[in-house]
């Protein structure tokens, strides 16, 4: 291998380490199971909707309706808990059954209706938005609103609900790593597992760089690109659950900033170990390199307004790492 | 006729790199004749007519028009000069999201002299004078994505025609078209011909050449190899001087079997062409023969499920065969190495390895969990089988030489056992030598299974064959056990007409 290929394959860890090697001196208090597991619990949401994304984007398409399936989600278990007054459970299974059939639809709609997948997912992502705000007429869920036809909802979040986003494990020190990085972590070996080891996830990665050889080599084409969208589907879902965990409420105006996150997550992985392609190992690396960043700039008193900038950067510089420097892009 | 030629290309030279595509052509086109180009894939006909019409940059020779010397930098001069170009994907010639007036006259909106602003009312003038001078008869406020593929041709070509021009090269204009269209366009060509425009038309239709031509011209390896302007014309010699029939080098001890693997029967892959039947037999290898577009590639993927046939039977080892999906084929054991590798064989983003376990993946896993030990020991079995030139199974498909992607292909399919193994074009863009090994090993291999190949070149199947068949509008149309064949009535048979001599 040249100095080059090295550069393309190992570059973006080196930058990951110097990075934390940079605040470790630079930033005080960086250096602590604290601050490691906070980082991970700041991406763990993106993280999960990212590596969704990912079996999307494997497939050769594109899901830009995460974000919205992820507070859909949330407003549902809100929802279901709050005004329904069901117990954890039932809330769990309608989360993720939107997710699931809002992955149908728009398999559905990319596959049989042949309506390209930006747009497509486009119009679900702005489907979701007006829909989960048709049963409260717009409002937040939170134990004690008034409905739109006078009655109070007096259900309120479950504790085992809650636990989801506030029980913490121990793991050397107690009450140390929050369930979400747990389920972060989890879903992350799960779909690696998957689209590296199985032969689904290879004949995926086979439709999303050629459609037609796949076909032709007896792979259910169509199906293939319908489930991509279920499971990123599902994906933001929980997503969703966890993001309702951790507000305690129904929350119109959260998780504004999920979509975006998650894509650049997504599209940073495949700069790392030099892939090229949506991979995730790569996406979990690249939602950690963001957090890392932030957590690291937050210490050192960068204001909270550039933060979205930052990500940019990394996003455009990590691009111009996969397509410019290791000249797959133009294949 | 010699004095009124309007058109001369004189020892035209191209090469790309090392690789000599056309080795001094010269012709001419002459005012108020339909001249036909005929030549098989790789022949050299696309790179001819780019030079001609200012794409490429010709290496040597000269071309004039109306004896003035012609040496067109850009499309546009040539254009302007007179010599006006229909190319073949007939989406280029026309913007399906304008109207059929803005269409005919987009030539008009750029290039010095054109109005800045947009006026609808002089363009749809302006159009309707084009359309008028054709004979034209389509709604100019039409947009172009809503006409029929028959009529886009006609735009496109009206399009051509708005420059008057003296040559007009039409690159296999019926491909996609119906005969009813292609009637259509056959009637503004005599017109044109009429009106005393030089045609050079490129085409592998046996059914408008005999419509159309008043001279043929056919086209191998990057020179004329035969030139026929006599009256009647001889189709055949034109087929036989564009296939080419060189001496095969490696005779082949010709095996007949008796045991079917496949029968075929009535089979009917397109609404007005005669059934097909036909039993494939274990051990043998069966070509079937044909020029470009006569549903060799219709039939092939008939066989393997991806398009399914308007009537018709297969039997399979006895029991019936009907594939709905390509899946079901290969389970049957009916493997397809489709033709044109780079669209529809190779993964870019796999490797050696990933490319030849693609189809088996079931096969090769266990609990849904891929086996990479067994498919790279696949992998290196097949590499090492038909001596495919690579560092390692890990290799990407990019860094391989033509050749040896096609061995790959043919590798993939070849990695487990099929009772009918089909190969489409398998020689395309494959060097000699490799072309050799696939054919060698595709004989070695056969006993066990039918193998069916598709070749469009007569010498492909002379060298491989126990049979060859012939196909031509969609069916088969004769049969030759591949010892002392008769090459003139098989030409007849791929030419397509009634057999008749000639010279």
């Amino acid at each position: 291998m040249t100095l080059r290929d090295h550069a393309i394959r190992y570059g973006f860890i080196v930058l990951l380490f110097g990075l934390v090697a940079y605040f470790s001196i630079a930033a005080d208090g960086f250096v602590s199971p604290q601050s490691a597991v906070f980082i991970f619990q700041s991406v763990a949401i993106t993280g999960v909707l990212a590596l969704g994304v990912t079996a999307t984007l494997v497939v050769g398409g594109f899901d830009l309706s995460i974000g919205s399936v992820a507070t859909s989600a949330m407003m549902a278990a809100a929802y279901v808990m709050v005004v329904l007054e069901q117990n954890a459970l039932v809330a769990v299974v309608v989360c993720l059954l939107i997710g699931a059939i809002v992955g149908l639809i728009n398999g559905w709609l990319i596959v049989y209706m042949r309506v390209p997948d930006l747009l497509a997912t486009l119009g679900m992502m702005f489907l979701l938005v007006g829909l989960q705000r048709i049963p409260t007429e717009g409002r937040s869920i939170a134990t004690g609103m008034t409905m739109p036809d006078g009655s109070v909802a007096n259900g309120k979040f479950s504790d085992a609900f809650l636990a989801l986003g506030r029980h913490r494990f121990d793991f050397f020190i107690p009450n140390l790593i929050p369930v979400s990085v747990v389920v972060l972590l989890v879903l992350a070996v799960l779909i690696w597992f998957f689209l590296e080891y199985t032969r689904f996830g290879r004949m995926m990665y086979a439709v999303g760089s050629n459609e037609r050889a796949a076909e032709l080599a007896g792979a259910p084409v169509k199906a293939y690109k319908i489930w991509a969208y279920v499971i990123s589907g599902v994906f933001a879902s929980i997503g969703g659950i966890l993001l309702a965990a951790r507000l305690g409420r129904g929350d119109i105006a959260s998780g504004n900033n999920l979509l975006l996150d998650a894509v650049a997550a997504a599209l940073i992985g495949y700069a790392v170990l030099g892939a090229a392609k949506p991979n995730a190992f790569g996406t979990a690396v690249g939602a950690l390199f963001v957090g890392i960043l932030l957590q690291g700039l937050t210490m050192m008193n960068a204001p909270y307004y550039t933060q979205d900038f930052v990500k940019g950067v990394v996003l455009v510089v990590a691009l111009v790492f996969t397509f410019a420097l290791s000249g797959r892009g133009r294949r | 006729m010699v004095g009124n030629a309007v058109f001369r290309v004189e020892g035209l030279r191209k090469s790309f790199g090392q690789n000599e595509v056309l080795g001094g052509v010269s012709l001419e086109l002459h005012a108020g004749e339909v001249t036909v180009l005929m030549g098989a894939n790789g022949a050299g006909k696309s790179t001819l007519v780019k030079i001609i019409s200012g794409v490429y940059e010709r290496g040597g020779g000269t071309m004039a028009l109306a004896d003035q010397d012609f040496a067109p930098k850009t499309p546009a001069e040539a254009i302007r000069a007179g010599v006006v170009t229909v190319h073949q994907n007939i989406n280029d010639g026309v913007v399906a999201d304008l109207d059929v007036a803005t269409n005919l006259t987009l030539d008009r909106l750029s290039g010095s002299g054109a109005p800045t602003l947009f006026n609808p009312v002089r363009v749809r003038r302006e159009a309707k004078a084009v359309a008028d001078r054709m004979g034209l008869a389509i709604d100019l406020k039409a947009r172009v994505s809503d006409l029929s593929l028959a009529d886009r041709q006609m735009v496109a070509i009206a399009r051509a025609l708005a420059h008057q021009p003296k040559v007009l090269i039409l690159d296999e204009p019926t491909s996609s078209l119906s005969s009813a269209e292609a009637d259509r366009l056959f009637a503004l060509i005599d017109r044109l011909r009429e009106q005393g425009v030089a045609i050079l038309y490129i085409s592998h239709r046996m059914s408008d050449i005999r419509r159309l031509a008043n001279r043929i011209i056919s086209m191998r390896d990057g020179i004329i190899s035969g030139i026929f302007d006599k009256k009647p014309l001889d189709y055949e010699g034109a087929v036989n001087a564009m296939l080419g029939r060189k001496i095969h080098l490696d005779q082949i001890v010709v095996r007949d079997s008796a045991n079917a693997v496949l029968k075929i029967d009535g089979l009917r892959i397109a609404p007005d062409a005669r059934p097909i039947s036909l039993m494939l037999g274990d051990g043998e290898v069966v070509a079937i023969t044909g020029l470009v577009g006569v549903g060799k590639t219709a039939l092939a993927e008939t066989l393997f499920g991806v398009r399914q046939p308007l009537s018709g039977t297969m039997t399979m080892n006895g029991k019936p065969y009907a594939p709905e999906t390509t899946g079901e084929a290969i389970a049957a054991g009916v493997f397809l190495v489709a033709k044109d590798r780079g669209e529809n064989g190779i993964v870019g983003g796999f490797n050696i390895q990933e490319n030849i376990g693609l189809p088996f993946h079931k096969r090769m896993s266990r609990f849904g969990i891929l086996r990479r030990r067994l498919e790279r020991t696949t992998a290196r079995r097949q590499i090492e089988e038909l001596g495919i030139v690579c560092r390692s199974e890990k290799d990407e498909m990019s860094e391989l030489s033509g050749g040896n992607q096609q061995k790959v292909m043919v590798a993939r399919w070849m990695a487990q056992d099929a009772r009918l193994f089909i190969l489409d074009e398998p020689f395309q863009g494959v060097d000699i030598s490799a072309r050799r090994d696939i054919a060698a090993k595709l004989r070695a291999s056969a006993n066990g299974r039918a193998t069916l190949l598709f070749v469009t070149e007569l010498d492909e199947a002379l060298e491989t064959a126990d049979r060859i068949l012939v196909m031509s509008e969609q069916t088969i149309v004769g049969e030759h056990r591949n010892a002392d064949v008769d090459l003139d009535r098989l030409l007849a048979e791929v030419a397509g007409g009634p057999l008749h001599s000639a010279a």
